[in-house]
């Protein structure tokens, strides 16, 4: 079987985020009052092969921990689509 | 003589640089192609600066699992030198071979300009020649160059004595740091001292026509390191 994963990389809590302020900034600067605390990570899409969606999930979290994601300076978490 | 082994990833930029500056100073300095998995007798390892693999995911990212690296950790490992410098402090952080990461800068631009350090570890491949307190003068080039790590992991590279540089106020009122970096740290290195990684470039400052040519000490100091090992 194979399954579609989605992967959210985001930088960790309480890391300096300067490209979600200046996002968070450009927001106040067109008018969006209320908007704050913007952070700015990724999204990876992929396809799985696996025999189970379990597997599906163990083996995409191995790719996170490898190379999808820094430990050192970012969380992730993954999600297979039904 | 010292052989010098220039490490050349797709995106590499200063890895000629590094050769240069290797060879102004005595030494046999070759490239080696990432897919390789020999070093050739190297003594000490160069991972130049540049932008391996377009930084596409994260910098350092890709290039760590490049087929040299397996060769580069077991160069390590046996004590052989081996220096990053810039892209190439990114891979070693990426790769485990020095702690911490180097993400966006703090303030989003492009950093390129002269930086002042201060010298503090001299026990290392890249910095014998100097004395501990010494100040030069070396460029920058970098978008992410900002060196995090958590507080625990920033106490031991302090305690281990590990900071080999740290960006100095080039005046009184000047902001040290040009990227955010933990207590402006420049450079670290493992606490052997056999590996080392800065994010400025001392290749960048060793001739007449370039800005300072204070760069030189840190290519005197691999000149003079003696490996732990004969490796030929």
């Amino acid at each position: 079987m194979s399954f579609r994963v989605h992967v959210r990389v985001m930088p960790r809590a309480g890391l300096l985020d300067p490209q979600g302020q200046a996002v968070e900034h450009a927001l106040g600067a067109l008018g969006f009052a209320g908007a704050g605390t913007v952070r700015v990570g990724r999204a990876i899409e992929l396809i799985v092969s696996a025999a189970s969606r379990d597997e599906a999930e163990a083996r995409a979290r191995q790719m996170c921990d490898r190379l999808l994601a820094n430990p050192v300076t970012e969380d992730y978490s993954v999600e297979i689509e039904d | 003589m010292q052989r010098v082994a220039v490490v050349r990833f797709p995106g590499s930029n200063r890895d000629l640089d590094a050769v240069r500056a290797a060879e102004r100073v005595g030494s046999e300095a070759y490239f080696v192609w990432h897919r390789d998995s020999d070093l050739q007798q190297a003594d000490v390892v160069i991972l130049p600066g540049g932008f391996s693999y377009g930084d596409y995911l994260r910098s350092g990212a890709i290039a760590r699992f490049s087929p040299i690296m397996g060769a580069i950790q077991r160069h390590a490992a046996e004590g052989g030198a081996v220096i990053g410098i810039c892209n190439g402090f990114q891979i070693l952080c990426e790769a485990g071979l020095l702690p911490g990461a180097l993400v966006r800068n703090a303030r989003l631009s492009f950093v390129a300009k002269p930086v002042d350090l201060q010298v503090e570890r001299t026990s290392t491949v890249f910095t014998n020649a100097f004395s501990s307190g010494d100040r030069v003068r070396v460029p920058v080039a970098h978008g992410d160059g900002r060196f995090v790590a958590d507080a625990a992991t920033l106490d031991r590279i302090e305690a281990e004595d590990c900071v080999v540089v740290r960006y100095l106020a080039s005046g009184p009122g000047v902001e040290p740091n040009p990227n955010g970096s933990e207590r402006n740290i420049a450079g670290i290195c493992n606490a052997a001292g056999n590996v080392v990684g800065l994010m400025p470039h001392p290749e960048n400052a060793v001739h007449p026509l370039q800005d300072s040519q204070t760069g030189q000490g840190f290519f005197d100091s691999m000149a003079a390191w003696q490996p732990l090992t004969a490796r030929h």
